[in-house]
């Protein structure tokens, strides 16, 4: 199909609005039947390298190849072969689930019939058969997000792009959604994702770009993306309240960063560099100085952290987002 | 199952595609439709309670210019001013897709980029035949008629559909360029001089005589004047250019609508873009 083997290709996209640079150079390349995320904090760029990557967006300097063609040349090829699932669920609210699938089916240029079937194949697959007569007005927002998802697959598109599929969802339409990614990835489907939630990125992706200011700056497994973060985290909580602040400065005497404190739950949170070492370390200077400790534990730090720790900045992606 | 579909580079096959994704897009506009009747028994009120308001609460105290009765005056402003009010419908349509993101997943597949405007403009041009067909059923049952000929009355009724036609694309513009719902409603506002400064329910010659000029030169008028003169019904009236001429008035006003806001629409679209 494609002779680099990427599913998707991305070279120095740019893209300026105004003032503001949105894409400053984004370099993406993602293997056939990988499941790529894209983590970052709102306004890192995220949905506007989707936007551009699907063709709905020119971008000013950079090339991008999506499934073997040229976004800006042959853009018609492109829409051929992906299925986009956006921000905000894109079905028709005053048609029934069938009747959508069906328009989108007939827009894909499938006769009648076979749009009619394969409505009634996707409702079936995404368990939304019993409501595919009424509204979709009336659906929960998981069934809309799962009817958007079913859209966007009527051709059984190649390559899979999701923005933020789960913003806005509760717990069980969000599992709902990641099982159907999970399926789709299984049968070979190359899926790229936005997301600002770290464990959905953790749960979904073979791969992570970490994405700030319209730049990836790391990318790697989620292993990988950890283990840059050459150290582990050592978390204290001592048994009396006074006991914090003793603790803290012990903590911090043998950490390599500044210790986090969270005084209502008693708990000191630091990065170690020698980690079992650092551990034992800790354990006996919190002993000599008298100090109970409820729990000690050694962690692998976060994906937020890790984010946290390459851009140097002090907010959380999460944070941001909110 | 995998369906590859492959994308036409010849132009008669991608016209085709044109033609039938616009089909496509007319069905689901009348799908909408079907699934909600009231709406378009909404659609249908609106002009009828009109025809009856200013028939029977404000019709005694109308003087028809050059004189005559005042429902063969009023009928064809009616019918005109709903043609014209239509832009409101459009404009609704096109930003709800807009603001929904369903526009943005049209945009994303493979069809043809002027189906969903073609679309839209074929489906909403459709609705208008069927509601000026009851229209003129009501206009009959209240005791208007045309007495110029079948031939000229259908003449007036496509001028009707023409002016219909032009401000489809004035409402797919507004529609694509207002981004809110408050824009919306500022239009819906704006519509009603626009109305108003017309000889629908009045004649110019009784305004003030600025007012007068501007009613008269008010693409709405030239399409009434038209068909008033078509149907053999009173009001068309006036020495001035404008009405003198009113039937070509009648075409270049739409002709000139359509020649200003298709091209904005398509650049709207395009810009989306951006």
């Amino acid at each position: 199909m494609n002779s680099t083997g990427l599913a998707v290709e991305a070279l120095g996209l740019r893209k300026r609005y105004g003032e503001k640079e949105a894409l400053a150079g984004i370099d993406l390349r993602v293997p056939w039947g990988s499941v790529r995320g894209l983590l970052g904090p709102n306004g890192a760029g995220k949905t506007t390298t989707v936007q551009a990557l699907t063709t709905l967006r020119r971008f000013d300097a950079g090339s991008a190849t999506v499934a073997g063609f040229d976004v800006r040349r042959e853009p018609a090829r492109v829409r051929a072969r992906i299925g986009l699932v956006g921000q905000s669920a894109a079905v028709d609210e005053v048609l029934g689930g069938a009747q959508n699938l069906a328009l989108f089916g007939r827009l894909y240029h499938l006769d009648r019939a076979t749009a009619r079937r394969r409505a009634d194949e996707l409702l079936e697959q995404f368990g939304l058969a019993d409501a595919g007569r009424k509204p979709v007005g009336t659906y929960s927002g998981g069934m809309r997000r799962r009817l958007d998802l079913a859209a966007s697959l009527i051709l059984a598109p190649p390559v899979l792009f999701l923005d933020e599929p789960t913003t806005g969802l509760d717990p069980r339409g969000r599992n709902e959604v990641w099982q159907s990614i999970r399926e789709l990835a299984a049968a070979g489907t190359t899926v790229l994702l936005t997301t600002q939630y770290l464990e959905e990125a953790d749960q979904l992706c073979d791969q992570i770009s970490l994405i700030d200011e319209g730049r990836v700056i790391a990318e790697g497994s989620p292993g990988e993306l950890k283990a840059r973060l050459d150290r582990d985290y050592i978390a204290v909580v001592v048994r009396d309240a006074d006991s914090v602040s003793a603790a803290a400065e012990i903590v911090g005497r043998l950490a390599v960063a500044i210790p986090e404190i969270d005084a209502e739950r008693r708990v000191i949170t630091a990065p170690v560099r020698n980690s079992v070492g650092g551990l034992t370390d800790v354990v006996r200077a919190l002993g000599d100085a008298r100090i109970e400790a409820e729990d000690i534990a050694l962690r692998r730090p976060t994906l937020d952290e890790v984010f946290l720790h390459l851009t140097g900045n002090e907010r959380s992606i999460e944070e941001v987002a909110a | 199952m995998t369906t590859r579909i492959e994308v036409p580079n010849r132009p008669s096959p991608r016209l085709r595609w044109a033609l039938t994704d616009s089909w496509t897009m007319t069905e689901r506009a009348l799908a909408h439709w079907a699934r909600q009747p009231w709406l378009v028994v909404t659609g249908l009120a609106f002009p009828l309670l009109i025809l009856a308001m200013f028939l029977y609460l404000f019709g005694g105290g109308m003087t028809v210019p050059g004189g005559g009765d005042y429902r063969d005056f009023l009928v064809p402003g009616v019918f005109a001013v709903t043609m014209f009010f239509g832009v409101e419908a459009t404009m609704t349509a096109v930003n709800a897709d807009a603001a929904r993101g369903v526009t943005e997943r049209f945009r994303s597949m493979p069809m043809s980029p002027s189906a969903t405007v073609a679309g839209r403009a074929l489906a909403d041009l459709l609705f208008s035949l069927l509601v000026l067909a009851i229209l003129i059923g009501a206009g009959l049952l209240v005791g208007w008629d045309w007495h110029a000929g079948l031939g000229n009355a259908l003449q007036a009724f496509a001028l009707l559909l023409l002016l219909r036609f032009a401000f489809i694309w004035v409402g797919i513009y507004l529609g694509l360029l207002v981004g809110s719902q408050e824009g919306i409603a500022t239009v819906q506002i704006l519509v009603w001089p626009f109305a108003a400064l017309s000889s629908v329910f009045t004649s110019p010659e009784d305004m003030p005589g600025w007012l007068g000029a501007i009613a008269e030169w008010n693409p709405l008028s030239a399409t009434l004047h038209a068909t008033r003169e078509l149907f053999g019904n009173p009001g068309a009236t006036g020495g001035s250019w404008v009405t003198e001429h009113a039937e070509l008035m009648a075409l270049l006003w739409p002709l000139a609508i359509i020649a200003v806001f298709f091209p904005l629409s398509v650049r709207a679209y395009r810009a989306l873009g951006n």
